[in-house]
Formats: C-alpha cells, sequence, structure tokens
C-alpha cells in the first residue's frame, strides 16, 4: 500500500534515480513557475521586490492555514472549520492581543489545546473528522461573531512592524515562504516523531503494534493545525491591519486545495510540507494577481480560478498515473 | 421485550429522529405550548429542501472515501434560475422549466464525474473546481434576471393538507424510493458494494464506472430539483440561495447514520436529521438567542450528536 511506503522514512531518500517520480515531485514547482512565467509575460513590472511583496502578502497567512491543514489530512482527517478558525483567530488578535495581551495570548493557546482535545475526541470515539470540524466551523464563527460583530479591531503594533518587515534582496513573503516549509518540513519529514505521525495515516495498526500511542500522535497532529491556523490568524491580521467574522472563510476549501496542488493525498499519511507551501502560493497568485493582468471581466474569475486548478491538478495526476502504470 | 427495545436504540438512525423530538419539545416548553404545530409544519416544509439534496450527498459520501459534492450550492443556484427563466412567470411552462431544472443539475453532475474520471482528481477538489465556474456562469447568467416562478407553482410549493406541506408528503414518498433503490436495486447494491471495497467490487464485475457515474449525476439532478423547488417556495431565484445547503447537506447525511466511511448508507435517518437541524434553528430563534449564540450552540449540539451517535463504529 501507499501508506506504507509513505510512513518508512526511506522513501524520502533518493534510494534510486527515477524521472517520473522527481517530475510528480517537481510539479508543484513547476505549477508555479507556470504561473509566475504567465505573470512575467503579462506585466513584467510586477516581477520585482516591490511587485512580489504585493503580490504574495496574502499568500503568508494562506501558506500557514496549508500547512495547518496538511497536519490532519496527515493523519487520515480533514479540516472543515479551520478557515473559520482563522477568523476568529483574526477577532481575538485586532480585540484581545492588543487590549489585554495576557488574556489574548491565554486564548490563543487555550485554542490550541482545544485542537488537541478535538483530536483526542476525534480518536476516543472514533468520530468522523469531517462532521466535528463541520459542527466546530459553526463553533468558531459564532465566537468570532460575538467578539467582534462588526468589522473592525485592530492589530498590535508589534504584529504590524513584524509583518511590515524590508529585509534586503529577497522579499518578505519569500523568506516567509521558505522559513515555513522548512520549519514543517524539518518537523514532519525529518525528525523520528514526524515519521510517527505520518505512520499514524499511513498504518495506524502498525504504528500502534510497535508501541506507539495513536492517542498523542492524533492529538499532536490536531495541536500542530491549532498551532498553524492561530499563526495563519495573526500573520492575516497583520496584513489587514482589522479584523472580520468572515475574514478567513474562505480558507478552508483553499487550504485543502493547497495541500492536493502540493501533491499530498486524502489518505495514507502522504503529505507534502515544501509542495504544500508551493501550493498555496501557486493558488494565491493565481487567485487574484494573474486574473487581474489577465483582464478577465470580474463575473469570471471565479471560474477562472476553478479552471487553474483543474489544469494544473490534470497535469499532476498524468505524471502520477504514469508512476502507477509501471 | 428487551429485544425490541434493543434493536430499535441500536438503529442508528433513531437517534435523529430523537434529538429532533428533544428540540422541538425545548421549544414548545418555552412558548408554553404555542406555535407547536406552526413550527412542526415550517420544519416540514423546510427539511424537504435538506432531505432532496441530501439524499442525492448520501448515495456520493456512500461510494467511499473522499467521495463528496461540494458543488451542490452552485448547482442548486444555477438550476433555480434556470427553472425560473424557462418557467417565465407562466403557469403553463412549470413542466418544461422542471425539466430544464433537472436537465442542469444532470449536466452539473456528469461534468463532475468527468473531471473525476477523465482528469483522476479527487472528487472533493474536482466538484469545488467544478463549482467555481458553475457558480461564475451563474453569476453571468442571471444577472439583470427577473426572475420569479409563476404563480400557480409558488402557490403549489406552498400547499399545506391538515398542515402537513404537500412538498413533505411528496418527498417522504421520494425518500421511501430512495430506499428501495438503495436497498433492493442493483445499482444501489453496487454503490453500498463500493463504498466497502472499490477493488473488490470491480472484481466481483461490477462496473464502477458506470455506478459512480450514476451516483454523480443523480446528485447533481437532485441539486437541480431542488434548485426549482427553493426557487418557487421562496418565490424568486437568486445565487446565493444553495449556500447553507453544502453543510447542511452533509451534516444531515453523517447525523443520519451514514458511514463517511462510505458502503454504509441510511435513508431514514436523513429525514431525522434534517427536522433536527431545522428544529434547533428554530428553537434558538423562539429563545430569542443573537446571531452569535445561535451559531456557537448549534456547532456544539451538533459535535455532541456525532459524539452521542456516532462512536460505537468499530474502527476499521
Amino acid at each position: 500500500m501507499a501508506g506504507s511506503i509513505a510512513a518508512s522514512p526511506s522513501s524520502d531518500s533518493p534510494a534510486r534515480f527515477d524521472l517520473r517520480r522527481l517530475l510528480r515531485a517537481l510539479l508543484p514547482a513547476l505549477s508555479l513557475a507556470l504561473v509566475l512565467t504567465a505573470i512575467a509575460w503579462l506585466n513584467p513590472r510586477a516581477i520585482s521586490y516591490f511587485g512580489f511583496t504585493l503580490m504574495l502578502n496574502l499568500a503568508i497567512p494562506i501558506a500557514l492555514a496549508t500547512i495547518a491543514q496538511m497536519f490532519v489530512i496527515a493523519g487520515n482527517d480533514l479540516d472543515l472549520s479551520i478557515g473559520a478558525f482563522v477568523g476568529f483567530v483574526g477577532c481575538v488578535t485586532a480585540t484581545w492581543l492588543r487590549d489585554a495581551p495576557l488574556i489574548g495570548v491565554a486564548v490563543l493557546l487555550g485554542c490550541i489545546a482545544f485542537y488537541a482535545a478535538l483530536g483526542a475526541l476525534v480518536y476516543l470515539r472514533n468520530l468522523p473528522s469531517i462532521v466535528v470540524t463541520l459542527g466546530m466551523s459553526f463553533v468558531w464563527q459564532g465566537l468570532a461573531i460575538l467578539l467582534l460583530p462588526k468589522p473592525g479591531g485592530k492589530a498590535p503594533d508589534w504584529l504590524l512592524a513584524t509583518m511590515g518587515v524590508k529585509p534586503p534582496f529577497v522579499p518578505f513573503p519569500i523568506l516567509a515562504a521558505l522559513v515555513i516549509a522548512a520549519v514543517a518540513y524539518v518537523g514532519l519529514m525529518r525528525t523520528s516523531y514526524g515519521a510517527i505521525l505520518r505512520g499514524s495515516g499511513g498504518n495506524p495498526v502498525a504504528i500502534s503494534r510497535a508501541g506507539w500511542s495513536l492517542l498523542k500522535a492524533k492529538m499532536v497532529l490536531f495541536a500542530c493545525t491549532g498551532l498553524f491556523g492561530v499563526l495563519s490568524g495573526l500573520a492575516l491580521i497583520g496584513i489587514t491591519t482589522s479584523a472580520d467574522a468572515n475574514i478567513g472563510n474562505g480558507y478552508t476549501l483553499l487550504s485543502i486545495a493547497g495541500v492536493i496542488l502540493g501533491g499530498g493525498e486524502f489518505v495514507g499519511g502522504r503529505v507534502s510540507p515544501i509542495g504544500a507551501v508551493i501550493g498555496a502560493l501557486t493558488l494565491a497568485l493565481a487567485a487574484s494577481p494573474l486574473l487581474t493582468f489577465m483582464r478577465i471581466p470580474p463575473d469570471w474569475q471565479v471560474a477562472a480560478n476553478g479552471a487553474i486548478l483543474i489544469v494544473v491538478l490534470a497535469a499532476r495526476v498524468l505524471i502520477s498515473r504514469k508512476e502507477s502504470d509501471r | 421485550m428487551m429485544g425490541v427495545v434493543g434493536r430499535i436504540v441500536a438503529r442508528p438512525w433513531i437517534w435523529s429522529f430523537a434529538g429532533a423530538l428533544l428540540v422541538w419539545l425545548a421549544a414548545i416548553l418555552f412558548t408554553r405550548g404555542y406555535g407547536a404545530g406552526g413550527m412542526l409544519t415550517a420544519a416540514l416544509s423546510l427539511a424537504v429542501f435538506t432531505v432532496v439534496v441530501g439524499v442525492g450527498q448520501m448515495f456520493v459520501i456512500t461510494l467511499g472515501p473522499g467521495n463528496v459534492d461540494l458543488s451542490l450550492p452552485a448547482n442548486i443556484g444555477l438550476a433555480s434560475a434556470v427553472a425560473m427563466t424557462v418557467m417565465a412567470g407562466d403557469d403553463g411552462r412549470v413542466a418544461l422549466g422542471l425539466l430544464a431544472a433537472l436537465g442542469c443539475g444532470f449536466a452539473v453532475g456528469v461534468v463532475n464525474y468527468l473531471l473525476i474520471r477523465a482528469l483522476q482528481i479527487p472528487p472533493i477538489i474536482a466538484t469545488l473546481s467544478a463549482s467555481f465556474v458553475i457558480q461564475s456562469i451563474d453569476i453571468s447568467f442571471g444577472r439583470g434576471l427577473q426572475i420569479k416562478p409563476p404563480p400557480g407553482f409558488a402557490d403549489f410549493t406552498n400547499i399545506q393538507l391538515l398542515g402537513i406541506p404537500i412538498l413533505a408528503i411528496l418527498a417522504v414518498v421520494f425518500t421511501v424510493a430512495a430506499g428501495v433503490l438503495l436497498q433492493r436495486t442493483i445499482y444501489g447494491r453496487s454503490v453500498l458494494a463500493i463504498g466497502q471495497n472499490m477493488r473488490a467490487a470491480r472484481l466481483a464485475g461490477i462496473r464502477v464506472g458506470w455506478v459512480r457515474f450514476a451516483t454523480y449525476a443523480l446528485s447533481g439532478t437532485l441539486g437541480g430539483l431542488d434548485g426549482a423547488l427553493l426557487a418557487g417556495y421562496f418565490r424568486g431565484a437568486n445565487v446565493d440561495i444553495g449556500n447553507e445547503y453544502l453543510l447542511a447537506s452533509i451534516a444531515v447525511v453523517v447525523i443520519g447514520g451514514t458511514s463517511v466511511a462510505g458502503g454504509k448508507a441510511n435513508v431514514p435517518g436523513i429525514w431525522g436529521a434534517a427536522l433536527f437541524l431545522v428544529l434547533l434553528l428554530t428553537m434558538l430563534n423562539t429563545f430569542g438567542v443573537s446571531a452569535g449564540v445561535r451559531l456557537v450552540l448549534t456547532g456544539f449540539i451538533i459535535v455532541a450528536v456525532i459524539t452521542a451517535a456516532g462512536g460505537q463504529k468499530a474502527s476499521r
């Protein structure tokens, strides 16, 4: 099974060179390059320090949300509440975190603990995560509305300063994406416990027989989702400066699409942190800058989004089908 | 005696009906019995729309992990606009309009399946991408249209017999038919078999491709039907008319006792779950809580119900 392969760390090391496998691994990067080429062709001035900073700014929270989603998907679950959760975190950030930092920090840490508890609930009662998180999406949305009935609030100054950093040569969003990808990659793909976490999705029985606690693995995966969800909300508010209860709603589907675009699978613990970040960047770029430069009328922008998603995934599947046909 | 009770309690759908009864009792306890019947009538009417798409979603989800139709809201929106345009406010063209809505939904289902099959995209992403495209078509098509249902059609969707909406009666007939389709036909048994083990089903000679095609087409067609009915009931079509049915269709399927892992479906539970969700909203509205509190309570109650009812499954 694919899962058992993914569970063993050896699948990551290039034991034998394989062109198709390499192609498959490179596909997220190729699709990003394709979108970038299109943008460069349509508007060469966009390919600059300033252009990238503008175009990719909103990609940081999307990338973080995608990594959050990736952790639950690694455990064969799905988080349909991540968008609402990011929105709630945003509301906490723009209100409590500024006015009463201690309460704000406590609430955000509490959220992560709550996510871990959700993981425990899903595991212990053997619940479908889709429904549990569907229910939770109502909860987060409701809490966000209670906290901030009207759009408003203001990001804490330290957060604005962090998100507004202008490092030399490399635009901040690109630097941030590199750091996010590196942290998630090392954590999930290069540590021994990361292998256990992926294994809990790939072959839970084997992991359990080997003496590892599946309960703990599930809780850690969900806690990681909570952590990156919180980071995504913080980053989002750092960019938009104020919050709105519905601000993260599109993130649920974007994050799932990003993980899949980046080479992840829904089952079997097969995910790729680097691919996920690249997938998120591709989606963020394809979502608006590309369409604006193509002068697509607003009515059809959503359709173009869907079409881009279809094309990229079709290409990816063509390659992986050849791989499996051997 | 204990055996009978035990068997009833073991039915997964009984919990959704019990939940519906419980929230209804809580609501009328609060109003001291006032409006109890009216609440049920309204709940039956509204539950119909969730039941129709819920049945389609149930067939799709039963196909196995990863199978879900996320294009339903966009599909409903487009079909409602198409139906109202074809009917053009004329009672004589109702049948034509309904047919157009069904055809529109069917086409959406076919496109979904083509994306899944020809391009081998996971169904979640395929139906999601398709819904983006459909949404744009709907926005562009529905712009500036004056879309009102024919008076006869609008009245028909609101008729009640002894306080029971006629749509609800038809929907009960429809769900019985869906139950027969699921449990007593080759198609239905094939869906269940594929959900249990696609590889084994294929080796057993089931034409997996055709069954999956039929299932996505069915879900799409039911979405189209729902769009037309909604436009009649609410006296007008609009792009957002189907938005709440994405979460609702998935929620009723799972609360109703259908396994998200596939291969195990439950038709009666869909009614229980749909009534439960509608009555839950009615109850919270009766209590007069704010929108935020209502959402929080709805969410926690869904999680609580699924924790109480859905946990007994043996691990895979």
